[in-house]
């Protein structure tokens, strides 16, 4: 056990070490994720006076904001640009045979490596964050006393969500990347599991705002969680028994996609030493 | 020395039965029609990349693959790693079976492939050296010595800190050997080490090759095109050709068993009219005074005696043809004797369906 822990700890510091190498790239990237937000202030501020209401699907027009900051906030932890295709990149180029002749597990290795991006990532953009937050704290006011500002217990399972919403996002898109075994080429696959996530998360606009029966379809896939539902959680729109239960779904499909990947994997391996190597 | 009570009895290290591998490989005829129909109908072809190979390697031989390409070596050291199945056949190594992939099998043996990276990109060698070590749970104290001692003996050690991605060609295969051999393995498998090396550094890795295993008495199998590399390590070479072993033996042997024939220079005296050679056997080059002639071994003493009743030679040099030459020889002969028996070899085997 003790061993384990030590491969994990060398492999999340050489990962961390490794993303520290592309300093550019990783400032523009945080700098270039605070753009579209101030895009959606605007756009809702016209959408709010075009309509000549103060709320609109329940929403105030400053929650309207709180949202797509809080949906930035849970994609922070959901979204793993690359992962995808670069499993089926290491299928395709043969790099994945590292696996197969070294004592490391795949999953484990990339899920260290995607924690390590993260950890880097935020260690040094949690400050613009924070700057983001505090400067937008006026959009958080009035909120519902259930909501993550007033209440501890809200908060926890804000936090719930955002890590579940982790390991859920790690192992879908890991499960996406591993059908890379049997299709050459995933990218039209990848393409339109991105179009569907970034409606059907809650990314694009929270998600109750849609008519039945989109909202039940929605409701019973698992890409809430990836986005909406944490800000959902955080605002106090999901509350008591309702919350429970979608705390306990989320972690459904998060055990559901580990095993998917795994099987995945197992079967994937399988097959490429049938076929290919 | 290893404690697995598997590696302690007295049989082969690698040991080999009937192993065979057939791939199967999507047929895609030219043009936008022919893609259209793949869509719904595939031809596969079944290509036989080993074809029931036997082999049994000692502890501490240094073996030889030697074939053209595509003739099943790599196939081979790919069957022996784990990395694909077998169709049919059996191997053990070390006493394992490889491609069950247990992680005790894989914390003994390495595979090295001269045209893939394991190592980090854009981080310095020794990050990845330490994730090695990590992976392969070695001791920090048996881990920094042997690092220090193969960097030593490659001459890398100031190269250490500088990322993978600055380094030649020739500097990052040894950074790769170095990774491959921190855990010690008691069996090594590489595919064309030195392969787009340059002459130095091709020699350097030989010279390292020779020196490790010889101290370590560890077992390497090894592939490659460079007659240089096999000749200056391995005392043993194995022929592989359209999925068979053609020849097992020493590299002299070699010519023994595929060439018949010798290689005779005769040097003229200045007044011979050097006429009617052919008569002797098949003429290589004329370069008055000098000829090079073409004789068949049993015949050599009996040529040499009619030849120097008939002329006057100042100098006889009788020798052995290149090596290249036979083994390109014993190749296309493989391949001529099998088309021959067994008609045509990649012969399409047509089946239909997806592949999944």
């Amino acid at each position: 056990m003790y061993a384990r822990v030590a491969t994990w700890w060398t492999i999340l510091r050489i990962c961390l070490e490794e993303r520290l190498v592309y300093r550019g790239d990783f400032a523009l990237g945080t700098l270039m994720r605070f753009l579209p937000i101030v895009t959606q202030i605007f756009l809702w501020q016209a959408v709010f006076a075009a309509s000549g209401r103060s709320e609109l699907a329940g929403y105030a027009e400053p929650h309207v904001v709180a949202y797509y900051l809080l949906t930035m906030l849970s994609r922070a932890f959901s979204s793993m640009p690359g992962l995808a295709s670069g499993i089926t990149q290491q299928i395709r180029n043969g790099e994945v045979k590292k696996f197969l002749i070294q004592p490391v597990d795949m999953l484990s290795f990339l899920l260290l490596g995607r924690i390590a991006h993260k950890v880097a990532y935020y260690s040094v953009a949690c400050l613009p964050f924070a700057l983001v937050f505090f400067l937008c704290r006026g959009y958080f006011s009035d909120l519902p006393p259930e909501a993550a500002t007033h209440s501890l217990a809200t908060f926890g399972a804000f936090l719930a969500t955002l890590i579940m919403g982790f390991v859920l996002g790690y192992f879908l898109e890991a499960s996406l990347g591993l059908v890379g075994f049997w299709w050459l080429e995933v990218r039209s696959l990848l393409f339109v599991y991105m179009l569907l996530s970034f409606f059907l998360s809650g990314h694009m606009f929270p998600l109750d705002m849609l008519p039945q029966p989109w909202r039940t379809i929605v409701e019973v896939l698992p890409l809430q969680y990836l986005a909406y539902f944490p800000a959902a959680v955080f605002l106090g729109k999901v509350t008591g028994w309702e919350l429970v239960q979608g705390l306990w779904v989320e972690f459904a499909w998060m055990l559901f996609f580990v095993t998917a990947a795994r099987v995945m994997l197992y079967r994937g391996f399988k097959r490429y030493s049938g076929f290919g190597g | 020395m290893s404690h697995d009570p598997k590696s302690s009895t007295q049989s082969p290290v690698v040991q080999i039965r009937g192993l065979t591998k057939s791939y199967r490989v999507y047929q895609k005829k030219e043009g936008l029609a022919a893609s259209l129909r793949g869509l719904f109908h595939r031809e596969y072809r079944e290509v036989k990349a080993v074809r029931g190979i036997d082999l049994a390697v000692e502890q501490g031989e240094f073996v030889a693959f030697l074939g053209p390409n595509g003739a099943g070596k790599t196939t081979t050291l790919k069957l022996l790693s784990g990395v694909i199945n077998p169709t049919s056949g059996q191997a053990t190594v070390m006493g394992y079976v490889p491609w069950k992939r247990e992680n005790a099998y894989r914390r003994r043996f390495a595979l090295v492939m001269g045209q893939k990276n394991q190592l980090w990109w854009d981080l310095p060698a020794q990050e990845s050296f330490r994730l090695h070590q990590q992976i392969y749970r070695i001791d920090r104290e048996s881990f920094e010595r042997t690092r220090d001692e193969l960097t030593e003996l490659l001459e890398i050690r100031e190269l250490l800190t500088q990322p993978v991605r600055e380094l030649s060609l020739g500097e990052r295969m040894k950074m790769e050997l170095t990774a491959a051999l921190l855990h010690s393995p008691d069996v090594l498998f590489l595919d064309e080490p030195t392969i787009g090396l340059d002459v130095v550094a091709q020699h350097n890795i030989q010279q390292f090759l020779k020196r490790y295993q010889a101290e370590r008495q560890i077992t390497i199998l090894l592939t490659s095109h460079y007659m240089k590399d096999v000749a200056a390590l391995c005392k043993r070479v194995v022929i592989i050709a359209q999925g068979r072993i053609e020849y097992d033996g020493s590299l002299s042997g070699i010519i023994d068993s595929f060439s018949g024939h010798k290689v005779v220079t005769l040097q003229f005296a200045a007044d011979d009219a050097m006429k009617d050679l052919e008569r002797f056997g098949q003429v290589l080059e004329i370069v008055p005074p000098r000829a090079k002639l073409r004789i068949s071994r049993g015949d050599v003493p009996k040529t040499l005696a009619a030849i120097l009743s008939q002329h006057v030679i100042e100098d006889v040099v009788v020798e052995d043809p290149p090596l290249e030459e036979v083994i390109a020889d014993a190749f296309a002969r493989a391949k001529n004797d099998r088309n021959e028996s067994v008609g045509p070899l990649n012969e399409p085997s047509a089946t239909a369906g997806s592949p999944s």
